[in-house]
């Protein structure tokens, strides 16, 4: 009976800990299918980490946290946007420095708020599917941001597949100028593509600061950002399995908890790495057929767009 | 009966009868300034309703910036363009669609990772629920036309010349007024440009006008019913290319002073110096095309030439020549009998091998280095280095010869080859393969994007080196040029060669049966 309980707690954890990765994955898998890489990931999700957490402080209100976090993300992403959209500057650059900005503007806006403590999001079991053995506990007695990445996983994977929109943000990621000589709004695609990644990032920050661990530390994204973004390539940029590889890190996240409090005379740091080694191992092997991926991956990834007058 | 004042009637009748028909596109004083180069100069131009009228122009001549400003993406400094009479502003490309204008690019703009319908459907704006009936639709006009294509197929699997016929049924399936074709033959072979010259002329006959771009004077001459001439921006000349012939109108594109094409006389050759056998190489790009037991042979003293459509083992083929990418078995590829298959490419360079590559900005000179060490980069066996010291004098020589010999317009030895024009740079880097007296030359592509002086200047440098006893081996799409250079062709096809035959024995027909893939032989 004991070990039931326990796979059943793993799972719900690994499920937790995957969601504010996949969040962010995927909010980084559209804007990249439009052609646009934001290294800024870590820092969006922090500068989202620390407004949401003290909106919440402030106002006592979960959903108003929510949103100014996503508020938040959106604004970075657009600072991020205008620099490399409209004045052309180099997309990695560009993100990387946007991160080094989140994470200091974050740990200089929260620097009063560190240790204080607000009450999380908490789980809402749904009647009957919760109780389906091994998965109902995992996947349906969980809090209201993972039942929404659920449906934004399933509604992305839609866009993408039976969307004019999805068919544009394709077309302006492989070819803008091709977009462009159609008549395609290359710009203003990738602007909304970049703010959506931005959203779905400041969102993913406020999950961790107002529900995975309901509080404010510096940092406290602990190089997410950067899994993710490793996660989107991996995953060749295909939404189906952005969501596999992040319940994959959250899975082996937790074993290698479980596997330290069963005692493994193992080193930690070793064991801290495996859900890193594991997540990309396994995406490895499921992006190594180059004449597939090849359909996938935006090609225009990374480089400016110029409009001929 | 007098058939010629017939030809003459037709298009003076019509500019200069009492009741003159509208045109359907007409262009006034258009003007297009870009720094530093006019691209259009008061350009006017009118197209009738169904006629077939040929823009002609070398490169650079203004031709692309005008069509861009009929279909919207670029847009005038000055001019007024009339839509059926009626002034207009084209915004966008969308604006110019829903006129009834529709454009194929020379540089297809498909979506490789996208189906033919989804390729449509974005240009279209038609939304996802109504796919289906567009796949109908797509099905339906391609088959009118003769133009067969899988609604299904993504972009990526389909030939150069099914792409373009993407193109064309995307413009095909709305109401469509005016068709634009930018250079559509030059990915095509003879019997491909056929088929498409039917459906053309069909079209014409419902009542769309046709914008032909083009410098293939043959094929304007064969089709269109009207043309105007640009150079340097401006309209040098209109005619009727029936009433014309293919060297007057070239007159009319290149001026009074630039020589145009000439016959050149086709040679035996020696003994054989570049013997490829049973040349065999499969590639790691998925996209990339295997080589199949090739067998060629190159004599001193001739110029071979291998036609084929882009994308059919050329790419291949050249990087095993030029030892880019080494082949195992070195005895595939010989010089007169010694092995240099496995050899990479300076030690074949130093056996008297040339190459002129493909690109001619990354491969065939560095875009931001001076003529002077671009000369360096393959004259380094003409004692320009010494004891590992380059020998500044000497290769500023070098540059320097190869610029008065060849007449490569440039600032000096100093300019970056990036900042010369594709004709200028490719005489620099073939005058510079040629000065090192080669005993074979590979050059693909030679004259491509080259204007009609600078591809005459470039031929006839080539015949002389042949004529010094070079074995010379041209890989070219351009069928026109490899009739008149090469004494003998072949053409390539899915990585195989077609048998090798005398020039002057075989036609144009044939050769296109060939890069087709047909390479059964005619009964002679």
């Amino acid at each position: 009976m004991m070990d039931i309980e326990l796979v059943n707690n793993v799972l719900q954890a690994a499920v937790r800990t995957g969601t504010p990765l996949l969040l962010v994955a995927l909010g980084e898998t559209v804007a990249e299918k439009s052609g646009v890489l934001n290294l800024g990931q870590e820092g969006m999700l922090l500068v989202g980490a620390v407004v949401g957490f003290i909106t919440t402080l402030t106002t006592g209100s979960l959903f108003l946290g929510f949103m100014a976090a996503l508020v938040a993300g959106v604004l970075m992403s657009m600072l991020f946007g205008v620099l490399v959209l409209k004045l052309n500057a180099n997309q990695y650059a560009t993100g990387l420095a946007l991160t080094i900005f989140g994470t200091g503007l974050s740990a200089f806006v929260g620097a009063g708020y560190v240790g204080q403590p607000v009450t999380g999001l908490e789980p809402i079991a749904i009647p009957w599917l919760s109780d389906i053995p091994v998965i109902g506990n995992a996947l349906f007695n969980q809090d209201l941001m993972v039942y929404l990445s659920f449906l934004a996983t399933a509604a992305l994977f839609w866009f993408f597949k039976s969307t004019r929109g999805g068919l544009i943000v394709k077309a302006v990621g492989e070819s803008p100028d091709s977009a462009n000589a159609i008549g395609l709004p290359v710009l203003p695609t990738r602007y909304l593509a970049v703010a959506f990644g931005g959203a779905m990032a400041g969102v993913a920050g406020g999950y961790l600061s107002l529900a995975y661990t309901p509080l404010w530390a510096e940092n406290m994204s602990a190089g997410r950002g950067w899994i993710a973004l490793a996660l989107v390539v991996f995953a060749s940029w295909r939404i189906e399995r952005v969501m596999l590889g992040a319940y994959l890190f959250g899975l082996a996240s937790i074993l290698h908890l479980v596997a330290q409090g069963l005692g493994f005379s193992f080193p930690p740091n070793l064991l801290a790495m495996l859900p890193y080694v594991a997540t990309i191992l396994v995406l490895v092997m499921l992006s190594s057929n180059p004449a597939r991926n090849k359909l996938y991956a935006p090609v225009s990834l990374g480089q400016p767009f110029f409009k001929s007058t | 009966m007098n058939s010629d004042s017939k030809l003459e009637d037709l298009p003076v009748a019509s500019a200069q009868g009492g009741l003159p028909m509208p045109s359907r596109l007409a262009l006034r004083g258009i003007t297009k300034q870009y720094p530093g180069c006019l691209a259009n100069d008061r350009v006017d131009l009118d197209i009738k309703p169904g006629q077939i009228h040929a823009l002609l122009g070398e490169n650079g001549a203004g031709k692309s910036t005008l069509m861009k400003i009929i279909y919207g993406l670029v847009k005038p400094d000055r001019g007024q363009l009339y839509w059926r009479g009626n002034p207009m502003q084209i915004a966008d490309p969308s604006h110019a669609r829903s006129l009834g204008i529709g454009m194929v690019f020379q540089h297809f703009s498909l979506f490789e990772t996208l189906s033919v319908t989804e390729n449509i459907a974005l240009a279209l704006g038609t939304p996802a629920r109504e796919m289906k009936t567009l796949s109908r639709k797509i099905a339906d006009v391609s088959r009118k036309y003769g133009m067969t294509l899988n609604p299904e197929r993504l972009v990526h699997t389909l030939s150069i010349g099914e792409r373009q016929r993407v193109e064309i049924v995307r413009c095909l399936v709305q109401d469509i007024k005016l068709l634009i074709l930018d250079e559509p033959t030059s990915v095509l072979t003879p019997q491909e440009v056929d088929t498409l010259f039917v459906t053309l002329r069909q079209l014409a006959e419902e009542g769309c006008s046709i914008l032909f771009i083009s410098h293939k004077l043959n094929e304007v001459q064969a089709l269109c019913d009207g043309a105007t001439v640009l150079r340097g921006g401006r309209v040098s000349g209109s005619c009727n290319p029936q009433a014309e012939t293919p060297s007057s109108m070239a007159r009319m594109m290149v001026g009074d002073d630039t020589p145009i094409a000439t016959e050149y006389v086709k040679v035996e050759g020696g003994a054989p110096f570049l013997t490829i056998h049973g040349l065999n190489k499969s590639t790691h790009d998925p996209f990339g095309t295997h080589l199949k037991n090739l067998q060629l042979q190159v004599r001193s003293g001739e110029i071979v030439g291998v036609a084929g459509v882009a994308g059919n083992g050329q790419e291949e083929l050249l990087a095993a020549l030029s030892g880019e990418e080494p082949v195992r078995e070195g005895d595939c590829i010989r010089l007169g009998d010694q092995a240099i298959g496995h050899l990479p490419p300076d030690q074949r360079r130093r056996l008297g091998v040339a190459f002129v590559p493909e690109e001619r900005l990354g491969r065939g000179a560095v875009p931001t280095m001076s003529l002077r060490d671009n000369g360096l980069l393959t004259g380094f066996l003409q004692g320009l280095v010494q004891n590992g010291m380059v020998q500044t004098q000497k290769t500023e020589a070098f540059a320097r010869s190869i610029i008065d010999r060849f007449k490569v317009k440039a600032g000096g030895t100093h300019s970056q080859a990036k900042s010369l024009s594709g004709g200028n740079l490719q005489k620099f880097i073939i005058g510079r393969e040629i000065l090192q007296n080669p005993k074979l030359l590979i050059a693909a592509h030679p004259t491509w994007g080259v204007d009609i002086g600078a591809a005459v200047a470039i031929h006839e440098a080539l015949i002389q080196l042949r004529d010094q006893g070079a074995a010379i081996l041209v890989v070219s799409e351009d069928i026109d040029e490899l009739f008149q250079i090469s004494d003998r062709i072949c053409a390539i096809c899915h990585g195989e060669l077609s048998p090798l035959r005398a020039t002057a024995h075989t036609t144009i027909e044939q050769v296109g049966r060939w890069m087709a893939g047909d390479f059964v032989e005619d009964a002679a």
